[in-house]
């Protein structure tokens, strides 16, 4: 060991790039092997063969300029960012960095001089280098596609629909923060305005826990289309949720509540002057009048 | 027996996690589903009342066993400021945050049995559990 520490880093340094450039080709296969095997079938091998040699091209390079890397973090970017859309684990993404100091220490073995041994450790630590920006840069992709899920769901998840001239409900699916109650509010008391409606119908089927900051949210959407000339009916409350708003004691005051967004549309049909007649008894009438 | 764990609530999204999993642990108890939900929704108010009041905290959800009855127990603590009148905090309709004030109270009958125990700069411990009938 006191020989290997005695060896001057910068000599360590330059006997792995003159190993690497030795054994270009050798060394590329290797890697591409280690890299291929560990990743799991949904990916294209000669893709990721042209990727890997483009990477060692860059860090040849970059070991040749005096340790410019620019280029080959911009490799790496692009790499971790692909793999985080497409999917890939955070362990096969950073497999294909680590991969290449397996790959490498090979052919130190064989070499086994004091010079490559002490290459090695300082190599070691450029991939480790590569390897965790390769990871950062990863999940910062990952956050990103999160966050833009985020934001189509918010979008998504709060339509406003049209039911009848005058009716306009909105189904409501999943958690009610505070953010959608916003957005929901927003855009009921926009379509109240715009379809000139009188009835609103929220349907709480899809949210599948009442508590006690949902109802606030609830009834103050409500009051606020009261304000605006309109009437609210909640639908969608289940037997388990109506059990748990009464055990909770929130009470609901005079707004109409009812099982299920038929008996709702029902409801408001009816509030405002609308009326059905199944087609069955009117044809039973004319049979009497022929 | 699933080993108890223990949940950050840190944010929103914790509630929400927080919720799934009570949900999840609820299912696996083997409660009934009027029974899920209000176990669900008393997880829902005092994870938030963690957040809200002491800046967050965390849960421990566990599944205990008293004879051949299984029940799910939740313990929740935080560092916050503590509650200085206990009594009048679980007088229905009584909020010092804006609410509607029943998320204390309602969570004490959403569930079989609550404990709580808090003092002025000393955080709150909150321990209830629902059984399976």
């Amino acid at each position: 060991m006191g020989v290997t520490l005695s060896v001057p880093a910068d000599a360590g340094r330059r006997r792995i790039e003159q190993l690497l450039q030795d054994n270009e080709e050798r060394v590329l296969r290797r890697w591409q092997e280690i890299a291929g095997s560990s990743s799991t079938g949904n990916v294209d091998r000669a893709d990721l063969a042209a990727q890997l040699r483009e990477l060692f091209q860059a860090l040849l390079q970059s070991l040749g300029e005096g340790g410019d890397s620019s280029d080959l973090r911009g490799l790496l970017a692009e790499l971790s960012r692909n793999r985080a859309r497409q999917g890939f684990t955070p362990s096969e993404t950073a497999i294909v960095v680590f991969g290449l100091k397996e790959a490498v220490y090979e052919f130190i073995e064989t070499d086994g001089s004091p010079e490559a041994l002490r290459g090695f450790v300082w190599f070691s630590q450029l991939i480790d280098d590569l390897g965790l920006f390769t990871i950062e840069n990863y999940s910062a992709a990952r956050e990103k596609v999160i966050v833009d899920q985020a934001e189509q769901l918010l979008e998504l998840s709060t339509p406003v629909v049209k039911l009848w001239e005058g009716i306009v409900a909105v189904p409501l699916v999943g958690t009610l923060d505070s953010a959608r109650t916003q957005v929901v509010m927003e855009k009921l008391l926009q379509t109240l305005v715009d379809t000139g409606s009188e009835h609103a119908v929220i349907d709480i089927t899809g949210v599948p826990a009442v508590d006690t900051q949902v109802a606030q949210h609830l009834l103050k959407t409500v009051v606020a289309a009261r304000l605006m000339g309109a009437e609210c009916v909640i639908s969608g409350i289940r037997p388990q949720i109506a059990h748990t708003i009464v055990t909770l004691g929130i009470e609901f005051g005079d707004i109409v509540t009812k099982a299920s967004l038929a008996d709702a549309l029902a409801h408001a049909l009816r509030e405002s002057g609308v009326e059905f007649v199944s087609r069955r008894t009117r044809v039973a009438v004319r049979t009497e009048e022929g | 027996m699933t080993t108890p764990t223990e949940l950050p609530i840190n944010g929103n999204n914790d509630v929400v996690l927080v919720r799934q999993h009570v949900r999840t642990a609820a299912v696996d108890v083997g409660l009934s589903l009027v029974d899920q939900t209000k176990v669900v929704t008393a997880a829902s108010e005092l994870a938030r009342n963690a957040l809200v009041y002491a800046g967050g905290g965390r849960v421990r959800v566990e599944i205990v066993q008293n004879g051949l009855r299984k029940g799910l127990r939740l313990t929740f603590s935080d560092e916050g400021p503590g509650i200085p009148d206990i009594e009048q905090a679980l007088v229905d309709g009584w909020t010092t945050g804006g609410g509607l004030g029943l998320g204390l109270s309602g969570s004490r009958r959403l569930v079989d049995e609550f404990d709580l125990k808090s003092a002025p700069g000393e955080g709150t411990l909150i321990t209830v559990t629902k059984w399976a009938r």
